[in-house]
């Protein structure tokens, strides 16, 4: 399996260490988020047979965490991005 | 030595003007360069190479490729003995060493022989029905002595002195098979302007053509093969390995392969002998060919008995008759041109059709004088240990013969196709299963899309190579002109799983030759309720040998499907995976072996630990002291001093393994607050502050301390076994849930070696060596930070205790590291100062009741670790939110305490669980386990950590420590964990 990093190009699979499921989000405001809004975030996954959008570490490359969409079944991915929001660059 | 009697006078790819020599069992013999071991031992008259895996039957020589079943031997001595390798794979050089297998004493008198007369008594599946009871005899008795008597060759005991390779290579189109459709492929491919990457696993390219009487262009075509092989290695986008077995493909188009470099070679100590290729291509063509299937009948594996066209590469590729008085078995017109090969070599051939004459249309290219017999099947062969006559049903014909040639047509070889989870559909009118959907990133051309008839072969190749080079955005240069083969007969197969009726024993005919599966195991398996392929395939072992099945899948589907009166469709296929041949594990490990199996690291003083007699300790992959042994002192008793030179004067660690963070930036400060249970932002430069950081769980991830070195400028100290995971979350952290923050960080681990100084006397050891920073009490308080110079190199001085004593913790460059440390060691002989070890130091944080990796097991959390305290309300950090779980905050949570034997001379384990009532043990009484446990020089007796159930509340209770893997029961006491200088005064004196 090879994921094509934004800033290294197609690098083998050996280079990354994997991050779970990248569709959860941490809470905006987590003083007011409740204990469903945690428990979701911190331990429900789904498990699908097909798309799953990921995290991947380029851990023994440029260090970039990486948005990965990989179909489970084939192993495919059909997108990879910087996890980093892109628009920020200055202090908000 | 003996002559190569088998050998004719002219034609073949053999170097007939040089002679080399190599041994057999022992015996001197000759061959040419070009030969392989299985064409120079049939050259010198021996087919019989090896005793089969269960019933120790005499086999020769089968085939003439990596299908191989029968011929496989043992190469070389000592460390360098490769068993198990296909006797058609290997190429003969000066002085190779070949040694048969499965036999003893000898190969033509084999003890373990009598294993074939008790035969009927050895069905399939008698191992599982036979040795099961009692049961503790499967063990010692019969496990034992089933390994000995069944099997293959023998692994050596030595290291194997050869070394191996690794690498990687990327191509648009990797074509595998450089037989004609590959070729082709990879020519027109090429042409195209595409990258291609051509493996092939022989010694030259050709692939079948090596070994045929066939012309193409008006050429014959070995020498074709070659001029299109010069053309293509000409070219600077075209990549050609040979020797080169792609062994599996995986996810993302990328494959495995394993070049063997140096296996034909007289070994040194250059030359890798393997390579192993990890290949990543964006389009695949499968032109791996087919694969002859045998013909199954009573006595089919006696040696002498070869597929035809076997018999056809022997005489043609290496000028080698392997029979004066030979018998073609057909049941299609391939083999037809095995018997006028032959017959124009030399050879008398009978020709026995299963079909009747009128399917047959291949009759008019064999000489008159070849006698054919249609509508006939051999039934059964004689001959133990060589093949002398057939007998034919149902004429009952006998025939006097000293080789049969065997085509049951032919089987396209598809596991590259399917490794990544497409499934082979059965086509009825080519009598095979083929990929029909193989992807939009594969194809398959040649015999390995059942396409037998030559010219056919040529234009698929040569489409298939145009079209992956389109699917790699490159254009055709216009279609070149096709090769022209002769015409050969069509291929006109009907199928013969096994032959009819007439198959006198069904437990000597064979299906699987390797694993010695017959037709009368897939009948028991039939009757058993086990005749899904899968099943069978599990019950009687059928293609569980190291060909994987490669010969006998497809007639045992064929039979299977006759037994259940089904379609073959019905009867289902086995899964292929990789590997498809077998693969030394020198290759798979490459240069990862020994000392290089992992990378070591040393710390800057790792020299002066190795003169001054340090034991070591793999800390992750740090080498670290783990006590200094002097004369006559055993661990104990080193641990010992240590700690109490420590205690009483000083002494000194090397802490260079903790994991070390720098950061800078305006938000570093937040950034840290965020990570942390406690704060920094607020805390006053030149000052350290122990840290924990939690996971969002709520649990205890590590600890360590945070500096503030400037304004925007931090530096952290992580635990050694963390600190990749603390930096990978850390860059999670700020690029997913904070990117806003202007921080920037990197690891410095290895640019700082570091070292603790600690001891009552440290401060006095320091102050004679540090200059440019006053170290007294009132400047220099615990938690400071400075910078001074040491030897005249920068030093970094973090006044930080682990001890419990007064001690600094010392940073330098880490190429000053050995230097800095032996300058403090020099400062310090007044003061006898020590080198102390890991086991010291974990000594002293127990006795100090510091929490280490033991307590910090992911389960645990702030306040069970008596740390809760130290947690923020006022700011949001990862974990705070889960940590206020009910679950988390209950009063009945395992909590760190301290522990001592009620007898001072009893000791405990770590591990030991706690129970209430002596004598009573068991998961559902347990109150807790025992973390940590040493003895303690200070206290005079064992101490210990230990997680127990409410444990703060418990102070003063009498416990028992239990371990049932150490015999043991102990009365302790639960104390509080500080076990010295509880209120901290000497490391803040």
């Amino acid at each position: 399996m090879r994921i094509p990093c934004p800033w290294c190009g197609d690098r083998p699979l050996s280079e990354f260490t994997y991050g779970g499921d990248a569709s959860k989000k941490r809470p905006k405001h987590p003083e007011k988020a409740s204990a469903e809004a945690w428990l979701d975030y911190v331990y429900l996954r789904d498990n699908p047979a097909g798309k799953h959008t990921e995290y991947w570490h380029h851990s023994g490359g440029c260090r970039a965490w990486l948005k990965v969409t990989r179909d489970t079944r084939s192993h495919e991915i059909s997108k990879a991005v910087l996890a980093r929001p892109q628009s920020d660059g200055a202090r908000s | 030595m003996s002559r190569q009697s088998n050998r004719l006078h002219q034609g073949g790819l053999i170097d007939r003007t040089r002679e080399i020599s190599f041994t057999f069992d022992g015996r001197a013999l000759t061959a040419h360069p070009g030969d392989t071991l299985s064409s120079a031992l049939l050259a010198n008259g021996i087919h019989l190479t090896g005793r089969s895996f269960k019933y120790h039957r005499p086999r020769g020589i089968y085939t003439a490729g990596a299908e191989e079943p029968n011929a496989l031997v043992t190469l070389g001595n000592g460390g360098r003995t490769a068993p198990n390798t296909p006797a058609t794979m290997v190429e003969v050089y000066e002085g190779l060493e070949a040694h048969s297998q499965n036999r003893w004493p000898s190969l033509k008198f084999d003890l373990l022989a009598v294993n074939s007369l008790l035969k009927p008594f050895f069905p399939a599946g008698f191992y599982y029905k036979t040795f099961m009871w009692p049961r503790s005899f499967w063990y010692r008795l019969y496990e034992p002595m089933i390994r000995r008597a069944a099997g293959l060759g023998t692994l050596a005991n030595e290291s194997d002195p050869d070394h191996y390779e690794k690498a990687h290579a990327q191509c648009d189109v990797l074509i595998v098979g450089a037989g004609p459709a590959g070729l082709m492929a990879a020519r027109e491919a090429a042409h195209s302007g595409t990258s291609v990457l051509l493996a092939d696993d022989h010694s030259f390219p050709g692939g079948h053509l090596t070994g045929e009487a066939i012309e193409i262009d008006g050429q014959p075509c070995a020498p074709w093969a070659a001029g299109i092989s010069d053309e293509l290695k000409d070219m600077e986008n075209v990549r050609l390995i040979q020797r080169t077995t792609v062994y599996g493909r995986y996810d993302g188009m990328t494959f495995g392969a394993v070049e063997r470099v140096g296996d034909h070679l007289v070994p040194d100590s250059a030359t890798p002998r393997q390579r192993s290729w990890t290949i990543h291509a964006k389009q695949l063509i499968n032109a791996t060919g087919a694969i002859e299937r045998p013909l199954v009948f009573t006595g089919n594996d006696r040696p002498g008995v070869m597929l035809a066209g076997a018999a056809r590469v022997y005489v043609n590729r290496f000028g080698v008759l392997p029979g004066r008085n030979v018998v073609v078995f057909t049941n299609n017109d391939d083999a037809y041109r095995t018997a006028r090969d032959l017959s124009q070599a030399g050879a008398t051939v009978t020709l026995v059709d299963s079909r009747a004459e009128e399917k047959v249309s291949a009759r008019g290219i064999l000489p008159e004088h070849v006698e054919v017999h249609f509508g006939q099947c051999i039934s059964k062969v004689k001959g133990r240990s060589h093949v002398h006559r057939a007998m034919l049903a149902p004429s009952g014909t006998e025939l006097d013969c000293d080789l049969v040639c065997v085509s049951g047509g032919w089987t396209p070889s598809l596991h590259l196709l399917s490794h990544v989870g497409h499934r082979p559909i059965w086509d009825e009118a080519r009598t095979c299963f083929l990929m029909k959907e193989p992807g939009n990133d594969a194809r398959a051309a040649g015999g390995a899309a059942a396409t037998f008839d030559l010219n056919e072969v040529l234009s698929e190749g040569a489409k298939a190579g145009r079209a992956a080079a389109k699917s790699c955005g490159h254009g055709s240069p216009g279609n070149s002109k096709l090769p022209k083969a002769e015409n050969l007969p069509a291929y006109a197969l009907e199928p013969l799983w096994r032959v009819p009726g007439s198959v006198s024993r069904a437990d000597a005919a064979f299906v699987d030759l390797q694993n010695d599966v017959t037709v009368a195991d897939l009948e028991l398996a039939q009757r058993e309720g086990f005749g899904h392929a899968e099943h069978a395939k599990r019950y009687t072992t059928l293609g569980m040998a190291t060909d994987q099945g490669k010969l006998a899948n497809m007639n045992a589907l064929g039979i299977l499907a006759e037994l259940q009166g089904c379609p073959i469709a019905e009867t289902g296929t086995t899964t292929f995976r990789p590997l498809t041949a077998p693969v030394a594990f020198g290759a798979i490990a490459g240069q990862t072996r020994g000392k290089a199996f992992r990378p070591v690291r040393h710390s800057a003083m790792h020299h002066w630990h190795e003169i001054h007699n340090a034991v070591f300790t793999h800390a992750g992959l740090w080498m670290r002291p783990y006590y200094y042994p002097r004369k006559g002192e055993d661990f104990a008793a080193a641990v010992k001093r240590e700690v109490l030179s420590v205690r009483s004067s000083v002494g000194m660690v090397d802490v260079s393994t903790l994991g070390k963070i720098e950061l800078k930036g305006p938000d570093a400060g937040v950034f840290l607050d965020r990570l942390y249970i406690n704060s920094f932002s607020r805390m006053r430069v030149n000052r350290a502050r122990y840290g924990v950081m939690l996971r969002e769980d709520g649990m205890v991830f590590d600890d360590g301390t945070v500096s503030r070195l400037g304004p925007d400028h931090y530096f952290i100290t992580v635990t050694t076994a963390n600190a990749s995971a603390v930096m990978q979350h850390m860059e999670f952290c700020h690029q997913v849930h904070w990117p806003q923050l202007d921080v920037q960080f990197c690891t410095v681990s290895e640019a700082w070696a570091a070292m603790a100084v600690a001891g009552p006397n440290s401060r006095d050891v320091l102050a004679r060596t540090v200059k440019g920073l006053k170290l007294d009490n009132d400047t220099f308080p615990f938690m400071a930070v400075g910078e001074g110079t040491i030897a005249g190199a920068p030093a970094r001085i973090f006044r930080i205790s682990f001890s419990g004593e007064l001690a600094y913790e010392v940073y330098t460059p880490a190429g000053f590291g050995a230097g800095v440390w032996e300058a403090i060691m020099e400062a310090g002989k007044p003061d006898g100062i020590t080198s102390y070890g890991t086991e010291a130091m974990t000594v002293m944080r127990t006795e100090k009741g510091h929490v280490a990796g033991p307590e910090l097991d992911g389960r645990t959390t702030a306040a069970d670790l008596g740390l809760g305290q130290m947690m923020s309300t006022r700011k949001d950090f990862i974990g705070r939110w889960m940590t206020d779980r009910s679950g988390l905050a209950g009063k009945d949570r395992l909590q760190l305490v301290g522990l001592k034997p009620v007898r001072v001379d009893e000791t405990f384990h770590m591990g030991a669980h706690l129970v209430n009532d002596q004598g009573v043990t068991g998961v559902d009484v347990s109150q807790g386990h025992i973390t940590t446990s040493v003895y303690s020089p200070t206290c005079g007796h064992f101490i210990g950590l230990a997680l127990l159930r409410s444990g703060r509340a418990r102070s003063g209770e009498q416990l028992y420590a239990v371990s049932p893997l150490h015999d043991e029961s102990v009365t302790v006491e639960v104390v509080n964990p500080v076990f010295t200088d509880p209120n901290g005064e000497k490391m803040r004196g």
